[in-house]
C-alpha cells in the first residue's frame, strides 16, 4: 500500500468505522434478528430459525391497525399535500410584492420541532370538561357540534393526523416546486404569450410537463416519508399509540423494540423488514408508472 | 403592411432595493418599417432594441407613443391580437413536445370560428415545414436536433398561423459561424417567399448589413440613424454610427479643420471646402486610404496581413485613436512592406468628420450627401 | 374589430386580472395565517395565566393580561432548563464531530487517489438509502450491550454520520480548481494544512449550510433518544415535552405547556431567521424532514 492510499484511508477511517457500526452491520444484523425465533434479550437465546416472527407480526392485530393505519395516511396526505403545494407555489410564483415574506413564513413549520408544535395542534382540537377547543369553536360558527379530534371517534383522530401531516410536510414540497417553477426558462412563457395561450393551458401543457421530474421526486419521497410516519402521531396522541387505536408500523416496531409492550427486537425487526418491503415495493410501482407515462407521451399526447 | 413606431418611450423602475427612480430603455423612437421588408433592428447589447422588439410583439407595454400596424392602433393590444409571430433568442421550443406538436401549438390556441379543424391544422403545419425544409424531423424532439434545426422549428412555428409581421430576436447568436451564413441567407430566403413584413434584432453589425433590406441603429434606447445598409454605410449621421458599422472598424484620428484643410497632427492632411474651423474627428474606412509616395499622410508600417483576396496593412500615426490603424488594400504590392514608413492620400467620399462630441456630422464639399 | 371594441376587451382583460390576482393573495395571506396560526396560539397561551385559561369555556383569541408566569413555571416545576442544556450538548457536539469526520471524508474522496476509491464511493452512496427505521434496532441492542444507554456517547455515537453530508461537501471540493492543489503542493504544503488554509475557507458557505441542517436535525431529534434514554436527566427538548405533557404540570396546565413549547421553538426560530437563505437552498438541494 503506498503513503498516498494509507493517507487517504486514514481520511476516511472515522467515518468507515461510524458508518459500519451503526448502519452497515445493523442492517445485516436486523435481517438475522428478524429470523430468530423467540430471541430473548435478556439471555440472549433464542429457540430456532424461521420465518415465525414475521408470522407473528403478521397476525399481531396491533400491527394489522398499524398498517391499515398508515395507508390511510399515505394514501390521503401524499397525493393532498403534492397538489397543495402545486397550487400554492404556483400562486406564489405569480406574484412579486410580498413574495420574500410569505415564502419565510411558508418554511416555519420546516424549522419547528414537530414534537412540541404537535402540542400546540393537540390543544387546538382537542376537547375537554373545561373547554371545546378552538376548532370546535370555528366548527359551532357554521353549526357543527362538537368532536373531540384527540380522544373521539377514530376518523376524527385520523383526520387531525393527516393534517397536521400535510402542515408539517408542505414546507419542503412548496420549497421544492416554487424553485423548480423559478428554473421554467421565461422565454417559454412569452413565446406562449406571444401565440395567445390561455393560462390553463400554459399551466397544464407548459409549466407541468416541465416541473414534471420535481413532481415525481416529490410523490417519491412524499411516499417514503408518509410510510415512516411516526413522531407526529406521537406528537397528537401521546407515546401510547396502540391504546389510542393511532399506531404507524414504524411506532409498532419501537413499541415492540421499547417501552411499556417493548423487549421483542425480533417481532421490531420482522416488522421494521416488511415496511421496507412495502416502501420497496410502492417506490418501484411509483417509477414504474412515471416510466411508462414518459415513454408513451410521444403518440398520443395531443 | 407597415410597421410605424411614433415616439415609443419605455421606462422601468430601477432594479434594486438602492436605486431609485426610472431607467429609460427606449427614448422617443420613430420609424417605420416598409411593408413586405426584411429590417434590422442594430445596436450594442443593453441599446433598447429588445425590449422595442418585446412592445411591437405586445409583451412590454409602451410608457408612451404609439404602435401602428398598417392603419390599426395596436399599442394596447395584447399580443395574441396583434398576429405576431416571434422566434425568441433560445427558441424557446417546448421540450416535451414534438417538432409537429411544437409547431401546432399556437394554431391550437385559437377558439371559435377562427380554430381550424384537425386536417387544416396539420394542413397548415406542415406548409410551415416544408417551407422551412423540416419535413423530415417532424417526429423528434427539439433537444434531439440541431441548433440550425431548433432555428427552423421556431421560425416554422412563428409563421403557421400567417402572421402578419415576424419578428426574430438575435436569430442567429446561438448557432456557430458556419451554420450563421447559412441560416441568415436561409431567413433571407423565407423571406422573400413570404413577403411578410420582418423586423429582426441583431447586435452583430454584418449580420444586419448582409441580409436587411433597411436597417435601424440604436444606442442607449435612441435612434442614431435609419436607411438602407449601404446608405447608412456610407453616410453615417454620426461617429457611432461610423465606428458601429464595418469590419475592419473605421479609423478614428482627432484633427483639427483650418481654413477648409483638414490637419492630422498638425500635418494637411485633406481639403474639406465647407467645414467649420475648429477640432474635430476625422473618421477614414479602411478603404479609405490610397498609397501615395507624394501623399500627406505619413504612417508608421507596423506589419502587412496578407488576406488573400486582399491585404492589411497594420500603420501607426500620431493622431489615430487606438493604437493601430487599419488600412485595406487591394494587394500587398502596393506597399513595401520592407521599408518602416508609409505614406497615403485620403479618399474624400470616405472620410468623415464630427464635432468632438461625436454627436454632429460635419459636411465638406460635394461628395458628402446632404 | 374597431377600437372602442379592442378598449372594451382590453378594459375586460385588465378588470380579469386584477381580481385573479386579489384571489392569488387572499388564497396566500389564507394559508400563511394557518401556517402561523399555531405559533400564535402558542404564545398567546403561554401568556395567559392558569386561572384565566381555565375559565375560558370559548377560547378567546387575545388576552389583556399577559403573564409570564407560565415561563417561570416551566423552568422550575420541571426540568426544562435541563432538558435544553442536554439538546445543546448534544447538538453541538453531534454536529461539530459530524462536520470533522465529513470533511475529512470528502477530501479524501474528492482529492486523494487512492486504489477502491470508486467502488467505495458508491459504496457509501448506497447508504443513503438505509432507512434508520431498518437499523435503529440493532443500534439499540449495540448501545444496550455496551451499557451506554443514559449516557452522552450513547445518544452521540450513532447520530453522527450522515452519507449526504459527505455527498454535499465532496461535491463541493471538487470545485476547487485543481491547480490550487498542485500549486500548494509544489510549495511543500500538507494536504492537511491544504485541507485546513485552503479548501475550508473556499467551502465555508457549504460547511455553514450542513452544520445548520444537522443542528436542526439534532434539535428535533426525537425517535432515538427516546430509545436509548428512560433517565430525564439526559432527556433531549423532544423527549422532555413529551413527559411534560404526560406527567409534568398535571395535564391540565397548558398555559405553562405552551411556554415550553415557546422555549423550545424559539431558538430554532430565530437560526431559521437569521440563515434563512442557507437553509432554504440546502434542504432544496436533497434534504427531507425526518
Amino acid at each position: 500500500m503506498d503513503r498516498n492510499t494509507k493517507k487517504a484511508w486514514l481520511y476516511l477511517l472515522p467515518s468507515i468505522v461510524l458508518l459500519g457500526a451503526f448502519l452497515v452491520y445493523p442492517l445485516l444484523d436486523v435481517a438475522v434478528y428478524s429470523v430468530e425465533e423467540c430471541f430473548n434479550f435478556a439471555s440472549q437465546t433464542y429457540q430456532g430459525v424461521g420465518l415465525y416472527n414475521y408470522a407473528y407480526v403478521l397476525h399481531d392485530p396491533y400491527f394489522l391497525q398499524a398498517v391499515q393505519n398508515t395507508f390511510v395516511l399515505v394514501a390521503i396526505t401524499v397525493p393532498l399535500s403534492t397538489v397543495l403545494a402545486l397550487v400554492i407555489s404556483t400562486a406564489l410564483s405569480s406574484i412579486r410584492p410580498l413574495r420574500q415574506l410569505y415564502q419565510t413564513i411558508y418554511f416555519l413549520p420546516y424549522v419547528t420541532n414537530t414534537l412540541a408544535v404537535g402540542l400546540v395542534f393537540m390543544v387546538l382540537f382537542q376537547r375537554t370538561e373545561y373547554t371545546d377547543g378552538l376548532v370546535n369553536l370555528m366548527l359551532s360558527w357554521f353549526g357543527a357540534g362538537p368532536i373531540d379530534f384527540i380522544n373521539g371517534p377514530h376518523w376524527a383522530k385520523m383526520f387531525v393526523l393527516c393534517f397536521y401531516t400535510i402542515w408539517v410536510v408542505l414546507p419542503f414540497k412548496i420549497l421544492v416546486l416554487t424553485s423548480a417553477l423559478a428554473s421554467v426558462n421565461d422565454e417559454y412563457y412569452k413565446a406562449a404569450r406571444v401565440d395567445g395561450t390561455s393560462r390553463t393551458r400554459i399551466f397544464f401543457r407548459i409549466t407541468l410537463p416541465m416541473i414534471s421530474p420535481m413532481i415525481v421526486y416529490l410523490v417519491i419521497t412524499g411516499f417514503i416519508g408518509a410510510f415512516k410516519a411516526y413522531s407526529d402521531a406521537v406528537a397528537l396522541f401521546g407515546t401510547d399509540l396502540n391504546a389510542a387505536g393511532m399506531n404507524t408500523i414504524v411506532g409498532y416496531v419501537y413499541d415492540m423494540l421499547y417501552g411499556d409492550s417493548g423487549g421483542y427486537p425480533s417481532y421490531a425487526s420482522a416488522a421494521a423488514i416488511l415496511l421496507f418491503v412495502i416502501v420497496l415495493t410502492i417506490t418501484c410501482i411509483n417509477l414504474l408508472v412515471t416510466r411508462r407515462r414518459d415513454g408513451g407521451e410521444g403518440g398520443a399526447a395531443l | 403592411m407597415n410597421i410605424q413606431l411614433q415616439n415609443l418611450t419605455k421606462r422601468f423602475p430601477a432594479r434594486g432595493k438602492k436605486a431609485k427612480g426610472e431607467v429609460t430603455a427606449v427614448q422617443d423612437l420613430t420609424f417605420t418599417v416598409p411593408d413586405g421588408k426584411l429590417v434590422g433592428l442594430l445596436g450594442p447589447s443593453g441599446c433598447g432594441k429588445s425590449t422595442t422588439l418585446n412592445m411591437i410583439c405586445g409583451l412590454e407595454t409602451p410608457t408612451a407613443g404609439r404602435i401602428l400596424f398598417g392603419e390599426e392602433d395596436v399599442t394596447n393590444l395584447p399580443p395574441e391580437l396583434r398576429g405576431v409571430g416571434m422566434v425568441f433568442q433560445n427558441y424557446a421550443l417546448y421540450p416535451h413536445l414534438t417538432v409537429l406538436q411544437n409547431i401546432l401549438f399556437p394554431l391550437e390556441n385559437l377558439k371559435g370560428d377562427q380554430r381550424p379543424t384537425r386536417a387544416q391544422m396539420r394542413e397548415k403545419a406542415l406548409q410551415a415545414a416544408q417551407l422551412v425544409q423540416i419535413e423530415d424531423l417532424l417526429d423528434r424532439r427539439p433537444r434531439e436536433l440541431s441548433g440550425g434545426q431548433q432555428q427552423r422549428v421556431a421560425i416554422a412555428r412563428a409563421l403557421v398561423k400567417t402572421p402578419r409581421v415576424l419578428l426574430l430576436d438575435e436569430p442567429l447568436s446561438n448557432l456557430d459561424a458556419r451554420l450563421r451564413l447559412q441560416t441568415r441567407e436561409e431567413i433571407c430566403k423565407i423571406q422573400k417567399t413570404t413577403g411578410i413584413t420582418t423586423l429582426f434584432v441583431t447586435h452583430d453589425q454584418e449580420e444586419a448589413m448582409s441580409i436587411s433590406d433597411f436597417i435601424v441603429v440604436m444606442k442607449d434606447g435612441v435612434l442614431m440613424q435609419q436607411g438602407a445598409p449601404q446608405q447608412v454605410y456610407d453616410d453615417p449621421a454620426n461617429l457611432f454610427v461610423a465606428k458601429f458599422l464595418g469590419t475592419p472598424p473605421i479609423n478614428v484620428f482627432a484633427g483639427e479643420v483650418k481654413d477648409g484643410m483638414l490637419l492630422l497632427a498638425g500635418q494637411k492632411a485633406l481639403a474639406v471646402p465647407g467645414a467649420p474651423d475648429g477640432d474635430v474627428w476625422a473618421g477614414v474606412r479602411p478603404e479609405g486610404f490610397v498609397p501615395d509616395p507624394e501623399g500627406p499622410v505619413a504612417c508608421g508600417l507596423s506589419r502587412v496581413e496578407v488576406l488573400g483576396r486582399d491585404a492589411s496593412i497594420v500603420c501607426t500615426h500620431p493622431a489615430c485613436q487606438g493604437d493601430t490603424l487599419r488600412v485595406i488594400l487591394r494587394s500587398e504590392h502596393e506597399v513595401d512592406g520592407a521599408q518602416g514608413s508609409v505614406r497615403f492620400a485620403l479618399r474624400p467620399e470616405k472620410t468623415f468628420l464630427f464635432d468632438r462630441s461625436g454627436e454632429q456630422r460635419l459636411r465638406f464639399g460635394a461628395g458628402q450627401g446632404a | 374589430m374597431n377600437a372602442s371594441e379592442y378598449e372594451k376587451k382590453r378594459q375586460a382583460l385588465r378588470r380579469r386580472e386584477n381580481l385573479r390576482k386579489a384571489l392569488t393573495y387572499l388564497f396566500l395571506s389564507f394559508w400563511a395565517v394557518v401556517v402561523l396560526f399555531p405559533f400564535y396560539w402558542m404564545v398567546l397561551t403561554s401568556l395567559k395565566s392558569y386561572g384565566a385559561y381555565n375559565s375560558e369555556y370559548l377560547p378567546v383569541f387575545f388576552t389583556l393580561s399577559p403573564t409570564l408566569e407560565n415561563y417561570h413555571n416551566a423552568f422550575t416545576a420541571v426540568p426544562l432548563g435541563g432538558y435544553l442544556l442536554n439538546t445543546l450538548i448534544f447538538s453541538v457536539v453531534t454536529t461539530a464531530v459530524m462536520v470533522v469526520v465529513s470533511t475529512l471524508a470528502a477530501y479524501a474522496f474528492a482529492r486523494l487517489r487512492f486504489a477502491g476509491k470508486d467502488l467505495l464511493f458508491g459504496l457509501f452512496l448506497s447508504m443513503m438509502m438505509i432507512p434508520t427505521e431498518l437499523v435503529v434496532i440493532t443500534n439499540f441492542v449495540t448501545i444496550t450491550n455496551w451499557d451506554l444507554r443514559n449516557t452522552f456517547p450513547g445518544l452521540i455515537l450513532p447520530s453522527i454520520t450522515s452519507v449526504f453530508y459527505i455527498y454535499l461537501l465532496k461535491e463541493n471540493f471538487e470545485q476547487v480548481p485543481d491547480e490550487l492543489y498542485r500549486a500548494a503542493k509544489v510549495d511543500g504544503t500538507s494536504d492537511l494544512k491544504y485541507l485546513w488554509k485552503v479548501m475550508i475557507p473556499i467551502c465555508r458557505p457549504t460547511i455553514v449550510t450542513i452544520t445548520i441542517l444537522k443542528l436542526i436535525e439534532c434539535w428535533n431529534s426525537y425517535v432515538w433518544p427516546r430509545l436509548i434514554t428512560d433517565d430525564p436527566a439526559y432527556y433531549l427538548v423532544s423527549n422532555g415535552i413529551q413527559e411534560i405533557r404526560e406527567n409534568g404540570f398535571g395535564r391540565e396546565n397548558i398555559p405553562a405547556m405552551m411556554a415550553a413549547v415557546v422555549v423550545i421553538s424559539v431558538p430554532l426560530i430565530l437560526l431559521f431567521l437569521a440563515f434563512r437563505n442557507k437553509i432554504m437552498e440546502g434542504v432544496s438541494r436533497g434534504g427531507t424532514k425526518g
